[in-house]
């Protein structure tokens, strides 16, 4: 059965996967911003005594899968999970959704996504599809990543499915179980109520691991890196971090933008509230971030090296910590109209 | 950041895709605009590739030097840890820990060789002499 889907480029993988799932239903309203807003897309944790790939582990987002739970619960619209145990059922699942016409949306590991530059093959298991087509045995992807759907044998799609390590997908799927009408009415409800739990996760999640204070944390801690750790293996923990926050699918400043343009396009449902004027903060924020990936660069590239260094990259993190506590306190004390 | 500040130096996604980002045009407004790739983010990776190329050549050292098994040398080189390893063999991580010494490799059986060459997507005999292939 042939399934009306249109493939749409999003920079994140997650909002991007929401958004092209909804599009149909919503008739295009539910932007990638919108989403990602909805969707309380900004987060940040470094979960303390924890190393990744031999680093910090640092997260700047939320768990797999979250998202697109939240925008559709505060949409309104019912939504199917489903996780598997075994491969033959998974794949079975699937096939049945499509014959059916419903475009699925489906957690993957990147390492043998074949589709990847090599250089970006790592053990993640937290990136986002669309299936939308099977011929034979060829199934067509929508990666909002790419600027065109591409394609995966079954084989290739089961080793992606059931990529293994942390947060394995086990065959995750997702899509919204039901059409449901969207209307402006609940489109300013769910803008409010995202913006709410994204509130709730960067200011009020007790202990310093978590939100702004968790971004101050690590600004603090990278201040010592160098003593701890020696320049070199300080570097590639900066290079690692800069990693995470500035590349696909992850972010600290491309993130910081999405939900900057979040807050204007929410302007449009929701006037009166100055989110236009708060969405400022976030770009500020955005380009500190960036700024700092720059700074960080001059330190993984053996530029810069010295204590005063560290100290100033340390300190661009407690800036932004700061921004971002003023701007998420702007966005609590909206008395929503 | 502004529209035409979006940095545009080619990294190793920008030759197979143009990456999207969110950035604002004269008016303030924020619009969705491409990139090819950033400088920053190239050579983080770079920095990353450099570490793992560099855990590949001491991993395959100590093998040669007969005090790891070449499970370690393809664990770094298929960049895993112990867990994930674990997770693709169905071995505990002890086993595993077990498996790179290179007198216990030796004498495995080919079933559970087999398991390895799986998961390192390689075959018994490049998995006991360390061949790799380039995919």
């Amino acid at each position: 059965m042939k399934i009306e889907f249109e493939h749409h480029q999003g920079a994140h993988c997650e909002s991007g996967v929401t958004s092209n799932l909804l599009w149909q239903t919503s008739g295009g309203k539910i932007t990638e911003p919108l989403a990602f807003g909805i969707g309380a897309g900004l987060f940040y944790v470094q979960v303390p005594f924890i190393k990744i790939n031999n680093g910090p582990a640092i997260a700047f987002r939320n768990m797999p899968g979250f998202i697109f739970n939240r925008t559709c619960k505060s949409l309104g619209i019912p939504v199917t999970r489903k996780k598997f145990r075994s491969k033959e059922t998974a794949a079975r699942f699937l096939d049945d959704r499509l014959e059916e016409g419903i475009p699925v949306g489906c957690q993957v590991g990147v390492y043998y996504l074949p589709y990847f530059p090599k250089e970006y093959r790592f053990h993640f298991n937290a990136h986002n599809i669309v299936i939308f087509d099977k011929t034979g045995d060829i199934y067509t992807v929508s990666d909002p990543i790419m600027e065109l759907p591409s394609v995966l044998t079954s084989y290739e799609l089961e080793r992606v499915r059931f990529a293994k390590g942390a947060l394995a997908p086990r065959g995750h799927l997702y899509y919204p179980s039901k059409k449901v009408e969207i209307n402006d009415q609940t489109i300013k409800k769910a803008i409010k109520s995202g913006v709410q739990k994204n509130v709730f996760n960067m200011l009020q999640i007790p202990g310093p691991f978590a939100g702004v204070k968790g971004i101050k944390t690590t600004g603090l801690k990278i201040k010592k890196w160098r003593d701890k750790l020696g320049i070199e293996k300080a570097g590639s923990y900066l290079a690692q971090m800069v990693r995470m926050q500035e590349e696909i699918g992850t972010g600290g400043g491309g993130f910081r933008y999405i939900y900057a343009a979040f807050l204007q396009q929410a302007e449009a449902y929701s006037p009166g509230n100055h989110l236009n004027d708060i969405s400022v903060l976030f770009t500020t924020a955005g380009d500190k971030w960036r700024e700092s990936a720059v700074h960080a660069a001059g330190i993984y590239k053996g530029r810069l090296g010295t204590q005063a260094d560290f100290n100033a990259m340390g300190e661009y993190l407690v800036e932004i910590s700061e921004i971002e506590k003023n701007a998420f306190q702007a966005l609590k004390n909206i008395k929503w109209r | 950041m502004k529209k035409d500040e979006v940095p545009q130096d080619l990294g190793a996604l920008g030759k197979i895709t143009k990456e999207l980002c969110y950035a604002t045009d004269n008016n303030g407004k924020y619009v969705a605009e491409q990139s090819i790739g950033w400088d920053v983010k190239k050579s983080a990776l770079d920095v990353a590739w450099g570490d793992i190329e560099k855990r590949i050549a001491a991993a395959k050292q100590k093998v040669l030097d007969n005090s790891a098994s070449p499970v370690l040398f393809f664990m770094e080189y298929r960049l895993m840890d112990t867990a994930i390893l674990a997770g693709y063999t169905g071995f505990w991580q002890w086993q595993i820990k077990r498996h790179t010494n290179p007198r216990v490799f030796n004498k495995l059986s080919p079933k559970t060789l087999q398991k390895y060459a799986d998961a390192f997507n390689v075959s018994i005999d490049d998995l006991k002499s360390m061949t790799v292939h380039e995919d």
